[in-house]
């Protein structure tokens, strides 16, 4: 069962039962509503900023190991980061995840533990869910301060 | 072999007959394949017709004058006698589509979009595959027309009561599926057809989970239009079957135009080919027809009937094995009297995709998701299901694989 070793390491399944970062941010800066059609798994994604900074980022929803390990590993690891080195991040497991980066741990932290999803096709979806929230998140934020909406 | 339902299916044997199955998976071990629904497996006799059919007389139909030609016609045009006398249909009123989902929306165009109103409505069911329900909310959206959804009941059957109601002066189209994908539901179509006709409205009967495993006869169903797939009998992907009232489709104007579908064609507009053909525009799916006859020669030699039988057997295997799995929970009916062999459930703690991903590591393929019946989903409270699902091939073995590796899966995710 080396395979699925691989793919559900210990980290993961820890992060699973113990969802890190979970829920809603109330007065939120920006909220994004997220959902895998092939499953109909759903993340609901929060963040608050302040002086350009992720001062505070929580989600929600229901899904698999896969994508809740995911989530709660994200909001561990953009906490406190500024929205450009977020998208950064962002952007790194998203490679990562189409095979197309090297991990490099300082900056996943956690994280890194799902770079056997690349394997599964099907379930790189679960793992990005989160994470793709996140850049959007930080999108409608921009656009809604640009627009002093 | 007879088609009386004393008789016996061995299983075991029969999946000598099936590539996929004889065959060891990579890394050794049984394939434990529980996704019939979503489609079968094809056995050699399927595979090598049509192999057979494109090394002798690869040809187009229906225009060619020499031999090969005329001998690819007749084989394409077999193909049909055998889906039209599997059902008990005619042949002239069975049109080769390219899957259910085509031929339900052949329908929806060709009939909805010049027949539905403001203010008619279509009635489906909150158990229809998203085929037999998106086609219709496409045109009630041009037409006007409303799309209402019969409810189910807590033990996974229709709301009869509910349809009784709803059947009402304003329906023009009662579209139901025959056999649910996910809850396995068997529903009685021939009362709502009896129903939707007294209070004049046309009848669609989505066939796809029913034609492959029991006996359907499309005449005492009596629906004005009956879906049905190839591939979830045994035949190959990109053919599909609309068996339709003859007089319907004499009536309806072309759903696609194009070559064949003509009976001539002017600068100032063209007249239509005689029903089934009007409806079959472009070179159709010729090795598929040949590939879908031979899988109904080989379901009529084993019989309907065995085959009901014989999953109504397993059906009751796999809800008792289900049963032995702590914090599993079953949707659908338990009486196998009214239900078929494909089986839905969740595991308390763990999630459908884990399990699907668990189970394939054990060699056991179940399908995780929304088994395109989103509506059904929402009204079960859930976002996705684990399901399996039986056929013709399926052992006490496969059932008792699945069971286990559920007990395992369980404890792996620290569920239990």
């Amino acid at each position: 069962m080396g395979g699925l070793d691989d793919l559900y390491q210990q980290l993961i399944l820890d992060h699973y039962r113990n969802r890190r970062g979970r829920g809603r941010i109330e007065g939120a800066s920006a909220s994004v509503h997220e959902h895998n059609p092939v499953c109909g798994d759903e993340c609901y994604l929060d963040i608050l900023v302040v002086d350009g900074r992720i001062a505070d980022i929580k989600a929600d929803g229901d899904g698999c190991s896969i994508s809740q390990a995911a989530a709660s590993m994200l909001t561990e690891v953009a906490q406190g980061k500024e929205l450009d080195d977020a998208l950064e991040l962002v952007e790194h497991f998203r490679l990562m995840m189409h095979g197309e980066a090297e991990p490099d741990e300082d900056l996943l932290g956690d994280a890194v533990a799902l770079e056997g999803v690349a394997k599964y096709p099907v379930r790189v979806k679960c793992a990005l869910l989160s994470w793709l929230a996140l850049r959007d998140c930080i999108a409608d934020y921009r656009e809604t301060v640009a627009t002093g909406g | 072999m007879g088609s009386s339902a004393q008789h016996t299916l061995d299983a075991q044997a029969l999946r000598a007959e099936f590539p996929i199955l004889a065959s060891p998976r990579p890394g050794g071990g049984e394939v434990h394949y529980l996704d019939s629904a979503a489609t079968s497996q094809k056995p050699q006799r399927v595979l090598d017709a049509m192999d057979a059919y494109y090394r002798e007389t690869n040809a187009n139909v229906h225009r060619g004058v020499y031999e090969m030609a005329a001998e690819a016609t007749e084989r394409f045009e077999a193909g049909r006698d055998a889906v039209a006398r599997l059902v008990n249909h005619p042949r002239e009123a069975t049109v080769f589509t390219k899957n259910a989902t085509e031929a339900i929306n052949l329908v929806a165009w060709a009939w909805g979009i010049r027949e539905l109103r403001e203010g008619d409505e279509v009635l489906v069911t909150l158990m229809e595959h998203h085929s037999n329900t998106v086609p219709w909310q496409i045109v009630a959206g041009i037409t006007g027309a409303t799309v209402r959804f019969c409810p189910v009941t807590p033990g996974g059957e229709l709301d009869m009561d509910a349809m009784h109601e709803m059947i009402g002066p304003r329906t023009r189209m009662v579209a139901v599926v025959h056999v649910s994908n996910t809850l396995g539901t068997i529903n009685p179509v021939e009362e709502i057809v009896a129903m939707a006709h007294e209070a004049g409205a046309l009848t669609m009967v989505d066939a796809t989970q029913s034609v492959p495993h029991m006996p359907v006869d499309a005449a005492a169903i009596g629906s004005d239009f009956l879906a049905f797939t190839g591939h979830k009998m045994c035949g190959p992907t990109g053919i599909g079957v609309l068996a339709a009232a003859p007089g319907r489709l004499e009536a309806m104007e072309p759903f696609l135009g194009g070559g064949e579908m003509i009976s001539d064609v002017t600068t100032e507009g063209s007249s239509w080919n005689d029903i089934p053909w009007k409806f079959e525009a472009g070179t159709p799916p010729i090795a598929e027809a040949v590939g879908l006859g031979e899988a109904v020669t080989f379901l009529e030699g084993i019989g309907m009937d065995t085959i009901r039988a014989h999953e109504k057997t397993t059906a009751r295997q796999m809800l008792d094995a289900l049963d032995e799995v702590p914090g599993l929970t079953v949707f659908g009916p338990r009486d196998v009297e009214r239900r078929g062999a494909s089986v839905s459930f969740s595991l308390d703690g763990v999630h459908p995709h884990d399990i699907g991903q668990f189970l394939d590591s054990k060699g056991v393929c179940v399908r995780a998701g929304h088994h395109c019946t989103k509506p059904l989903m929402r009204h079960l409270g859930v976002q996705s299901t684990a399901r399996a699902s039986a056929y013709l091939y399926t052992t006490t073995d496969d059932i008792l694989a699945l069971r286990d590796a559920l007990i395992e899966c369980r404890e792996w995710f620290g569920a239990a």
